[in-house]
């Protein structure tokens, strides 16, 4: 009955195997052309199925993986050039220039932003908290975080 | 409507599932010493709606209810939420893969097709490809 209402589920298991792998092997040098041998598929037919699940041809979307990493790697306050060769681009002038079109900002301009919205965290964690949520856990009596209530 | 609240039993099994599983983005994770974190999410493309992973912790809840609620948490009680998927059978071969729980595998239903799956806590989703 499941096999009736689920026709393509070959298909469907071929292309998202091959978005796990650009979501696992994105820091790697990634052939596409690999990707869709592996699945079995044309190239043409492979970007195209992908495109129509997923709204990005597979070389967008290893893009927007490799700039959303980017991001997590500098929310957790990596130097620039660190991250730009860990999630696979190979020169900082390409990883700037498309980080820039993407989240509008550079990234070192967005790590700078970071640094210092942990410091407002370290300084004082309280105002990141809607107030009746941090009085119903007991966090507006705790003696570490005065500096907060100041 | 800016937040709403989940409870998990742990926010460091939560944070992996959240974020690594269905691929959530953190909005805020404060660290608040000894009673957890302020640990926030949202859904990838909706970054102004945040789910707060909250733990059942002894300072919100008596130790009573705070078991009684760890409990109902664990065995499945409460369905917490609806995702739409515009594929519906891509999105459950993936999740799929990467570990989650489904109680219901997509399945055609009179309102369209629906699948349902569980948090890394025991919280119940439904995934609906609508029309």
């Amino acid at each position: 009955m499941f096999a009736e209402q689920y026709p393509n589920i070959y298909l469907y298991r071929r292309i998202v195997q091959a978005k796990l792998f650009i979501d696992n092997n994105y820091a790697d040098t990634i052939e596409l052309d690999n990707i869709a041998d592996e699945a079995y598929f044309s190239k043409f037919h492979f970007i195209r199925l992908f495109k129509r699940i997923y709204g990005k041809t597979p070389h967008q979307y290893l893009i927007a993986v490799r700039i959303e990493k980017a991001l997590q790697l500098l929310r957790s306050l990596q130097p620039v050039s660190d991250v730009c060769y860990s999630v696979g681009f190979e020169s900082l002038s390409s990883f700037s220039g498309l980080f820039k079109r993407i989240v509008g900002i550079s990234p070192s301009l967005y790590l700078a932003q970071q640094q210092q919205l942990q410091k407002q965290i370290n300084k004082a964690p309280l105002t990141f908290i809607p107030g009746c949520f941090a009085e119903k856990n007991g966090w507006l009596k705790n003696s570490n975080f005065e500096e907060a209530k100041a | 409507m800016t937040h709403v609240s989940i409870h998990v039993l742990n926010q460091d099994s939560a944070f992996d599932f959240y974020t690594n599983k269905l691929g959530f983005k953190v909005i805020t994770d404060v660290p608040m010493g000894e009673d957890g974190r302020w640990l926030t999410v949202c859904p990838p493309d909706q970054p102004g709606f945040e789910i707060i992973l909250s733990p059942i912790s002894k300072s919100m809840y008596s130790s009573e209810t705070a078991e009684m609620l760890k409990e109902l948490v664990s065995k499945g009680t409460f369905g917490v939420g609806l995702f739409t998927s515009k594929d519906i059978f891509a999105t459950y071969e993936e999740l799929k893969a990467k570990g989650v729980e489904f109680t219901k595998p997509p399945r055609k239903e009179f309102y369209g097709t629906e699948a349902i799956f569980k948090d890394d806590s025991g919280n119940w989703f439904s995934l609906a490809q609508l029309g």
